[in-house]
């Protein structure tokens, strides 16, 4: 009796379904992705109850890392149409008698990261010849002195272009805090009494009645 | 890796076309594609961070003044962030420099502050936590966007809950004052501030946290 023989046939997985769902997951997460902006510190926000969402327009940020520096960045979305990031560079630069290119003003508006550079260092910063490890440098926190409060100056300017700008603070969970009450003052000093405070989602604990007696 | 089947030439006879469907070898293609979406999974920020409002009293400028408004003392509740995430607190208000009360230690735990709170504010919290089943349950038929106005209503028309004086020692962290605001929605409190330190307050801390008094303090 001659054995059988079975046809030796390379298995073909029909792919085509997969395909077309991984095109269309790439597609989707292509059009909904929003980078992460680079930061020039690790921020671990704290956790809070809170359920209110974070505003992503109209909204400026300062930023306390846990060495105590202060960061500041100002989000106004997609801004076409009023180009207020660069307005506020312009006004400061007036302020400290700086004078920024239209491509300077370009690039600041176009960043979105959170920058902690001194108004001396903003040229550098923002031209394009710099490296990367340049401009990390540069990185050393807005000046809050009293002699130099620079972070007063953003915050007023942020006001004065924007009135509908809300304050928002992120700091580190370890952040000091003489640091987040100078940055409060600072805030307070420019009429600014509402902040919101950027925080981690945390389940909410759930008290019995019978604990409570 | 395209394979296109050759047509073999028949000699003679017609020519017949075969049909034989392309195959095209999509592996490569899935390979980056598999790529491309795990990276922009794990690029991607979905959820968006949250935030906690706070408000604090406005500044007073200079030459204005301004009476600090009167609250009863045996409802004051004076809270001491202190370092290393404890809390201190004291009820009422210190009047004597000489006789100072003796501050509480406690912490961010389920029994630690929020219990002292929770104490002191029982009567607001039941009122809320009633009309939360009540609206849940469909007892009180309320728009959704309304629950929050209704719930500071509550908060609004309280009078027994305590006020509560929120002050933070140097060495605490930014994390203790999210904590403590974050203590006072969970525990219903409704009326909060937040302030400095006066100079006893910080003599009463230094006693208790056994430094001696530095010279800052006693300029202050």
């Amino acid at each position: 009796m001659p054995k059988i023989k079975l046809p030796t046939k390379s298995p073909h997985i029909d792919m085509t379904p997969m395909v077309d769902l991984f095109s269309l997951l790439l597609t989707f997460f292509m059009l909904t992705t929003t980078f992460k902006p680079t930061e020039p510190a690790r921020i671990d926000t704290p956790s809070s109850t809170s359920e209110t969402t974070a505003p992503d327009v109209n909204a400026m940020t300062v930023v306390l890392s846990p060495d105590g520096l202060v960061f500041f960045s100002i989000d106004n979305g997609t801004d076409t149409v009023y180009h207020i990031k660069s307005k506020i560079l312009a006004e400061m630069g007036t302020r400290y008698n700086i004078e920024f290119t239209p491509s300077e003003l370009r690039a600041f508006e176009k960043s979105t990261a959170v920058f902690g550079v001194a108004m001396q260092d903003m040229k550098a910063y923002l031209s394009p010849t710099t490296s990367n490890d340049v401009k990390d440098d540069l990185q050393r926190g807005i000046p809050i002195d009293s002699l130099n409060n620079q972070l007063s100056d953003w915050v007023l300017y942020s006001r004065q272009v924007n009135p509908n700008v809300k304050a928002v603070i992120r700091g580190d969970g370890k952040a000091e805090y003489p640091v987040v009450k100078k940055v409060l003052n600072i805030l307070q000093a420019k009429n600014v009494n509402r902040f919101s405070l950027v925080t981690n989602l945390e389940a909410v604990p759930i008290t019995n009645e019978e604990n409570i007696q | 890796m395209a394979e296109i089947v050759q047509e073999e030439k028949q000699k003679g006879g017609k020519k017949k076309p075969k049909k034989h469907s392309v195959h095209i070898d999509m592996t490569p293609m899935v390979d980056l594609m598999c790529l491309l979406i795990t990276f922009f999974m794990l690029t991607t920020a979905f959820s968006k961070p949250k935030v906690m409002d706070i408000n604090l009293p406005e500044k007073l400028k200079q030459n204005e003044t301004a009476e600090a408004p009167k609250i009863a003392a045996f409802r004051s509740l004076n809270i001491i962030l202190g370092p290393e995430n404890k809390v201190y607190w004291y009820p009422g208000r210190v009047e004597d420099p000489n006789n100072m009360p003796q501050l509480q230690e406690t912490d961010f735990s389920a029994t630690g502050i929020r219990q002292v709170l929770l104490d002191r504010n029982i009567a607001l919290k039941r009122k809320i936590d009633q009309f939360n089943t009540d609206v849940i349950s469909g007892k009180i038929d309320i728009p959704y966007d309304s629950v929050n106005a209704a719930i500071s209503k509550l908060k609004k028309d309280d009078d027994t809950g305590p006020i509560v004086l929120i002050k933070a020692y140097k060495t605490s962290t930014y994390k203790d004052l999210v904590d403590i605001f974050d203590e006072m929605s969970i525990c219903g409190i409704a009326s909060y501030v937040f302030m400095d330190m006066d100079w006893m307050e910080e003599k009463m801390m230094e006693t208790t946290l056994g430094i001696a008094p530095t010279v800052a303090s006693v300029q202050n």
